[in-house]
């Protein structure tokens, strides 16, 4: 293993704590949009998939290569709108604001 | 350029990596700010927006990487995700959204899968120098077998929600034995690839990573087969919580850190959703991950089988109106029957006439209510219910003593009382609400039939009990109309 991988397992670590933390504050009111949220940012695998699909590492590559980036794409682009669209819906009693 | 140029003389970067590294800080620091902004329903919007904003930095400095050679088909497949992902996102009516959550899962699952395939391939199997890179051969390993696991399971889940394939579980001889077997035989094909011998010849392991990739498929759909609709919000939040995990493998694959940050923040979030879900259902992590494996079966349980029909009160919607006139303080129970006939527009128009007669209305969502966490809040919210009428388990149960009426609208299991008084009841244990204890209550049911887990509910044939049958949506309007008829 090299020092960048050791590290990794230090940010996933990290990272999953810090998650923990976080994500049981989250009340179970927005737990849907959690969810839709918390998928739209795992679309970040967009950023994998597009090295992938333009390296030029042959032809199986860049055609497995785009379907990732278009199933990534549908996620990151459907994932936040759908989410923005929830969370405008809720609101609070009028006037108690 | 100067000051990144300056900087990367220092840290041995070359600029453009530099960049891209930071552009990824810059978007992890985005994403934990959006999930923070996301405990608060008055912040949340303003989080996802700032989550948005993050990946859009992520993905343009990406773009900057010296390995892209080739831009036509990237942005060609950008685009065809969005055209396919905005109608997805802006379309998509709030009732369908556990179908929607499932095909995200799906699309993420696959796309990481593919991503650890096209590696595996590039790198020629992680054989460097005639020794396998044991490292990163366990993490693309991990990564496919998730990331295939998570596609066909959530296609399995999508399938099941839509209702194209059959709701109930479904169950074949040897089920369990069949399931837990290729879950080892993928783990002994992970592990092989990882510790085989240099003289182990590159296609044999190609045959091997292949099959691997196939049984992950195969393991997906086993998984999910036999699980039931009612189970479904768990199956949710597992394939959420598989997909987070795929995607940090795919980070330690590629030494990518916002992958694994945020391959965790999926993971973790899922894997904590699944906790309430069953802690919400008493039953145990374990039992949720391995007794779904067919063996939570509880179609045909429950007793008192004589004579039920006979004590139903059913009442009119007039009857029921006429009640709901008199009442003082109402508590809604929504479920999944209220999902099933779009009714939560006519709740609200209910509950809007009932506020205007000085009736206190407030709303009890269970969290296993409807087929994934927090369903039945964001369809009360899309009917402009206020968000502080909506209230948990814990935070209502005690306040039903007090109420007038009751409405239990399509939910079934989280208000039978077989839950707290029959110990032979599969659902015994499972936190419901008191519905029993409010001076009546008002059941709309589309007939006597079970629920899904077939299970007899005593609620139904209490004294108190007023059942109203027909579709929720029309019995809603109906009432409405009656409602407004007397107030004239």
């Amino acid at each position: 293993m090299t020092e960048s991988q050791v590290l990794g397992l230090f940010v996933f670590m990290l990272a999953a704590f810090m998650g923990y933390a976080v994500i049981t504050k989250v009340p179970a009111l927005l737990h849907t949009p959690l969810m839709s949220f918390t998928n739209a940012i795992s679309g970040i695998s967009l950023v994998a998939s597009l090295v992938a699909a333009g390296a030029k590492w042959g032809l199986v590559a860049t055609i497995l290569g785009i379907i990732a980036v278009t199933a990534a794409s549908i996620n990151v682009v459907g994932g936040f709108l759908i989410t923005d669209r929830m969370l405008k819906m809720f609101r609070r009693k009028p006037g108690a604001k | 350029m100067m000051l990144l140029s300056l900087i990367s003389e220092g840290a041995g970067l070359d600029p453009r990596v530099l960049a891209i590294r930071l552009s990824y800080l810059v978007a992890c620091f985005l994403f934990v700010l959006g999930l923070v902004n996301l405990t608060h329903p008055d912040r949340a919007r303003r989080g996802n927006t700032l989550a948005a904003l993050g990946m859009l930095i992520a993905v343009c400095s990406t773009l900057l990487d010296a390995q892209i050679l080739e831009f036509h088909w990237i942005i060609g497949g950008i685009l065809l995700g969005s055209i396919v992902g905005v109608p997805m996102g802006l379309k998509i009516p709030m009732t369908k959204m556990p179908e929607r959550i499932a095909l995200s899962h799906a699309f993420g699952g696959l796309a990481v899968a593919l991503v650890g395939v096209i590696y595996y391939i590039h790198e020629q199997g992680f054989v460097k120098a005639g020794h396998v890179d044991k490292f990163h051969m366990s993490a693309v390993g991990f990564e496919v077998l998730m990331g295939a696991i998570t596609f066909t399971g959530s296609i399995m889940a999508f399938g099941k929600l839509q209702g194209f394939l059959p709701g109930k579980p479904t169950t074949f001889p040897m089920q369990n034995a069949i399931t837990v077997g290729s879950i080892v035989l993928g783990a002994a094909m992970v592990l092989f690839l990882v510790v085989r011998p240099e003289s182990v010849p590159h296609n044999v392991a190609n045959i091997v990573f292949y099959t691997m990739c196939g049984l992950g498929l195969l393991m997906g759909v086993l998984l999910v087969l036999p699980i039931g609709g009612a189970d479904m919000p768990v199956v949710i939040c597992l394939l959420n919580s598989y997909a987070g995990l795929a995607a940090s493998a795919s980070g330690f694959a590629l030494d990518n850190q916002v992958l694994i940050i945020c391959g965790a923040l999926d993971g973790g979030s899922g894997f904590i959703l699944a906790m309430a879900m069953s802690k919400a259902m008493n039953r145990s992590f374990m039992n949720v991950i391995f007794g779904a494996f067919g063996s939570a079966a509880p179609a045909g349980a429950g007793g008192g089988a004589g004579g039920k029909a006979a004590n139903v009160n059913e009442a009119s919607v007039e009857d029921a109106a006429e009640l709901l006139k008199a009442s003082g303080s109402v508590i809604v129970v929504p479920g999944y029957g209220m999902a099933v006939a779009q009714a939560q527009h006519a709740v609200r128009e209910i509950a809007n006439l009932l506020e205007k007669n000085s009736c206190r209305v407030r709303y009890a969502i269970h969290p296993v209510a409807g087929r994934m966490p927090g369903h039945m809040n964001v369809l009360l919210a899309e009917a402009n219910v206020p968000y502080d009428l909506l209230y948990d388990l814990d935070q209502i149960n005690d306040d039903f003593v007090n109420t007038d009426v009751v409405i239990v609208v399509g939910a079934n299991d989280v208000v039978n009382p077989a839950a707290k008084t029959s110990p032979g009841s599969p659902i015994f244990g499972m936190p419901v609400f008191n519905c029993d204890q409010a001076k009546a209550v008002i059941v709309l049911k589309r007939s006597m039939n079970p629920g899904f887990a077939g299970i007899e509910n005593e609620l139904f044939v209490h004294p108190k009990t007023m059942m109203v049958f027909g579709d929720a949506k029309q019995t809603l309007q109906k009432m409405a109309t009656a409602l407004k008829g007397d107030s004239h």
